[in-house]
């Protein structure tokens, strides 16, 4: 599974890198970074709560 | 002003041709073997495979890939003959449909015999080449429809998305990868965006398979200096190989002292870089980039800080302003590539420097906020010692720069080409309207053409950013 982020969506908002602190960080400006393309298996679940977590739907998940 | 040169130990650039300041007419293409179509799809596709054609708009995709790619991916396949050259640096495109429409529409011709497109598109920006164009096509009519795009001449205009985007009637700005335009491209087909210079290499091995390998081992390039009162800049064809100091001396820049490299996109090289070849993979291995060819030497005095300095500014008033990322990244690099030039950095800005060069790389949705990452770690590893007396005191080469000019020194003008005589000044036929920017034009000063992300009204598909953006969750917004 791929965590994929657009990053024309991105605001900043933060909620995923709550979320998933271990998939996503946040940059010096507070736009989220996904840490590795992949994502670790058994971090599926976190994942796809990840992508939802976000307001502008800026992160999706595909397999 | 600058000239067409031909370097005269070299043999004639197939692409250049014998006239290169006169707009070839369809009848001067056909004598010179053009239109022929004497190599099936098939086997042109084998051709290129063989010859290894890289593609020319700047990230040296091998043309065979993509043509297979865009083949295989389904039916009714769109190409599009990509003509907006957004580096400032270069003008080879403009060039090349100003001077020989023909040319870069038969190798149009060509990749959609080889995808099985059934319409095509030249999309581009300078209205002097859309005029060669239209002619062109009226000359000699296209065995599919082709369709002349326009758009607005911006850094990003022609990034491969960006184009999808305008000519399916949006603006002209990237977008968010996957899916890519062999995908899903114009109106949902998959489609093939080829720079014009490689559709007409790709043109050429058509109608000469045999010289298939010196067609796509030389290349189209810009060639400028930096600095006030250096040498005119210069248009050449030139074959892989020839080493970087070769082509200094050819525009008349003894002992360079480094160069601005592929436009902006491949950062600042030092002296010891110049005796690199021009060859894309070996350009690569030495971690710069021949990019779209467009390369800017700096003169012995040039200052390289002012050069990174104004190719970011540059970057940074051409952000299409749709990444928050690229937003604050842009601004926070040419804010300190400023400060080194007026000598009011403070000390912790290399740190700053060498942190964005890597943790900014690949984080927009398209190249831009790259290059401006490439350029601060390119100019921290070539020029440590100039960078560093930056720090202590004003550099006397920075000294009245005005950083309301970077857009002016970074731009080559694109050299004239005469029609032929014999042609009509105007046939009457109806044109379309010039292209409306929907953004204002910008001035000469590097501010910010776009509106900000945060003002601009919402993608159609996203009736809910707006009405999702909470106060507390708005740090970053610039
Ligand atoms: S929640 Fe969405 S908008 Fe916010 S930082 Fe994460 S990806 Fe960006
Ligand atoms: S990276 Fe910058 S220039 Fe590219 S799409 Fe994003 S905001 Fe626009």
């Amino acid at each position: 599974m791929k965590l994929l982020l657009d990053s024309t969506r991105c605001q900043g908002y933060g909620l995923c890198q709550e979320h998933a602190p271990e998939l996503v960080e946040l940059d010096e400006w507070g736009y989220a970074q996904v840490i590795d393309l992949a994502v670790p298996a058994g971090a599926e679940d976190t994942a796809r709560a990840c992508a939802d977590s976000c307001p502008n739907s800026a992160l999706r998940v595909e397999r | 002003m600058t000239a067409i040169r031909r370097p005269a130990a070299l043999r004639p650039g197939p692409v250049l041709g014998a006239a290169p300041d006169v707009t070839e007419s369809a009848d001067a293409y056909r004598a010179a073997g053009g239109y022929a179509g004497a190599t099936g799809p098939d086997d042109l596709l084998a051709h290129l495979a063989a010859s290894g054609l890289r593609g020319r708009g700047g990230a040296g995709f091998p043309a065979a890939v993509k043509l297979r790619a865009v083949r295989d991916a389904g039916p009714a396949a769109v190409v599009v003959a990509n003509g907006e050259e957004g580096e400032p640096g270069s003008v080879k495109d403009r060039w090349l449909l100003r001077a020989r429409p023909h040319l870069v529409l038969d190798g149009l011709a060509q990749a959609a015999a080889i995808t099985g497109a059934a319409r095509g598109y030249v999309y581009l920006s300078d209205p002097v080449a859309a005029d060669r164009v239209r002619r062109a096509l009226a000359e000699h009519p296209p065995a599919l429809p082709v369709e002349v795009v326009a758009a607005p001449h911006t850094y990003v205009a022609g990034e491969e998305t960006a184009v999808v985007r305008r000519i399916d009637g949006g603006p002209a700005l990237p977008a968010a990868k996957p899916p890519r335009p062999f995908e899903r491209g114009v109106g949902g087909a998959p489609t093939l965006v080829a720079n014009v210079e490689t559709l007409a290499r790709i043109a050429l091995t058509a109608a000469r398979p045999g010289q298939r390998t010196r067609i796509a081992r030389s290349t189209l390039v810009t060639l400028a200096a930096a600095g006030p009162g250096a040498a005119p800049p210069a248009l050449l064809e030139v074959p892989y190989g020839v080493t970087l100091s070769d082509l200094a001396a050819e525009i008349g820049v003894p002992g360079p002292g480094g160069a601005l490299m592929g436009g902006l996109f491949g950062g600042l090289v030092g002296a010891p870089a110049l005796g690199l070849a021009l060859d894309p993979d070996a350009l690569a291995a030495a971690g710069t980039a021949l990019g779209c060819g467009a390369v800017r030497f700096l003169p012995a005095g040039a200052c390289p800080v002012a050069v990174a300095a104004d190719a970011v500014a540059h970057l940074a008033a051409e952000s299409a302003r749709q990444c928050g990322v690229c937003v604050s990244g842009t601004a926070a690099v040419g804010g300190a590539l400023a400060a080194l030039t007026a000598g009011t950095a403070r000390p912790g800005v290399l740190d700053d420097l060498e942190r964005w060069s890597g943790g900014l790389r690949g984080r927009g949705a398209c190249g831009l906020l790259d290059a401006a990452a490439g350029l601060a770690g390119s100019l921290l590893r070539a020029f440590p010692g100039p960078v560093r007396s930056h720090l202590a005191a004003p550099c006397p080469a920075c000294a009245g720069r005005s950083a309301a000019q970077c857009a002016e020194r970074l731009t080559v003008a694109v050299p004239e080409v005469t029609e032929p005589a014999g042609l009509p000044a105007d046939d009457g036929r109806p044109r379309p309207p010039p292209y409306a920017a929907p953004h204002p034009r910008p001035g000469p000063s590097c501010t910010p053409r776009h509106p900000s992300p945060r003002t601009a009204p919402a993608e159609p598909s996203d009736p809910l950013s707006s009405a999702l953006l909470h106060p507390h969750h708005q740090r970053g917004t610039p």
